[in-house]
């Protein structure tokens, strides 16, 4: 897969601009970029949008993460996007409801460039 | 450098938090900001933006970073990628983020709390006329530093 939509779900404008950047920066040919400031916003884009990967913040006001997760497997054109957590909750318990729910992957703030690579490549499987 | 470094017990003294918070701080500035702390004696420099996070449950307090307008501009520049004399509103959000993640990065870092001490949502506020008053007794860890030469001040206050 080398041309790449994505949908960056976080309630920081300037955090999404930085996940947007740091896929660029991980060689991801990002083609589309839908940004949502929480969950129900990013529900209601994906009713309207395909997109190949979210990466999606757990603390947002409105629908967190883990609830926008929960609620993805029930939206047809979604349910299987890959979807990784980025955010400053680090507990174990928050990885595991996140990866129950159904999150592909776990990325803690502060990170690099090169963790989003890590954690992102192989679920899209883009060579770069 | 890495913002997976060993975690603490929860029962290692109190006294060890404020080099834990040093680190949480300097790995923020270091992988989101691209730019290296460094400490600074105390000063008494206006400062008049104030991005605050709440924490509650097994810790109870108030993060806050403290800086003026030209190091906000500077750190929301060094996020962005842009010049400081292109940042607008989005500085706001910048410091919420960098409070954010000073918060979190600390509290992941002390066993027992990443679990059991949550984050509110940040809070930003300009200007210097106000005080803060916790309403139950409190400790407060304050680091002086720098970025980039510009001061600002990171502030633990934890509740009994």
């Amino acid at each position: 897969m080398e041309n790449v939509s994505a949908l960056i779900v976080d309630d920081s404008s300037v955090m999404r601009k930085i996940v947007e950047r740091s896929l660029r920066q991980a060689g991801i040919n990002l083609v589309r970029v839908h940004e949502a400031g929480n969950g129900a916003e990013a529900l209601s884009v994906l009713s309207e949008n395909r997109v190949d990967l979210i990466l999606c913040d757990i603390n947002m006001p409105i629908m967190d993460g883990l609830e926008f997760v929960k609620q993805l497997s029930g939206v047809a054109n979604a349910k299987d996007v890959p979807v990784v957590m980025i955010t400053t909750e680090g507990s174990e318990s928050h990885v595991v409801q996140a990866l129950s729910a159904g999150a592909r992957g776990y990325i803690r703030k502060p990170f690099t460039a090169e963790q989003v690579k890590e954690h992102v490549i192989p679920i899209l499987g883009v060579k770069v | 450098m890495s913002a997976t470094g060993a975690v603490l017990a929860a029962n290692t003294g109190r006294e060890e938090w404020p080099a834990v918070l040093e680190r949480a701080a300097r790995e923020v500035f270091e992988l989101m900001l691209g730019c290296q702390l460094t400490i600074a004696a105390p000063t008494q420099e206006n400062m008049e933006i104030t991005s605050m996070v709440g924490l509650a449950g097994k810790l109870c307090g108030v993060l806050s970073v403290r800086c003026n307008h030209q190091g906000g501009a500077l750190m929301a520049s060094k996020m962005l990628g842009v010049e400081p004399a292109n940042i607008g509103p989005e500085m706001s959000d910048a410091l919420g983020e960098i409070a954010n993640m000073v918060a979190g990065n600390f509290k992941n870092k002390i066993e027992g709390l990443s679990d059991s001490c949550m984050l509110s949502v940040p809070t930003v506020i300009t200007g210097q006329d106000y005080q803060m008053q916790p309403a139950t007794d409190s400790d407060a860890l304050e680091l002086s530093l720098l970025c980039e030469n510009l001061p600002l001040k990171i502030s633990l206050v934890v509740h009994h």
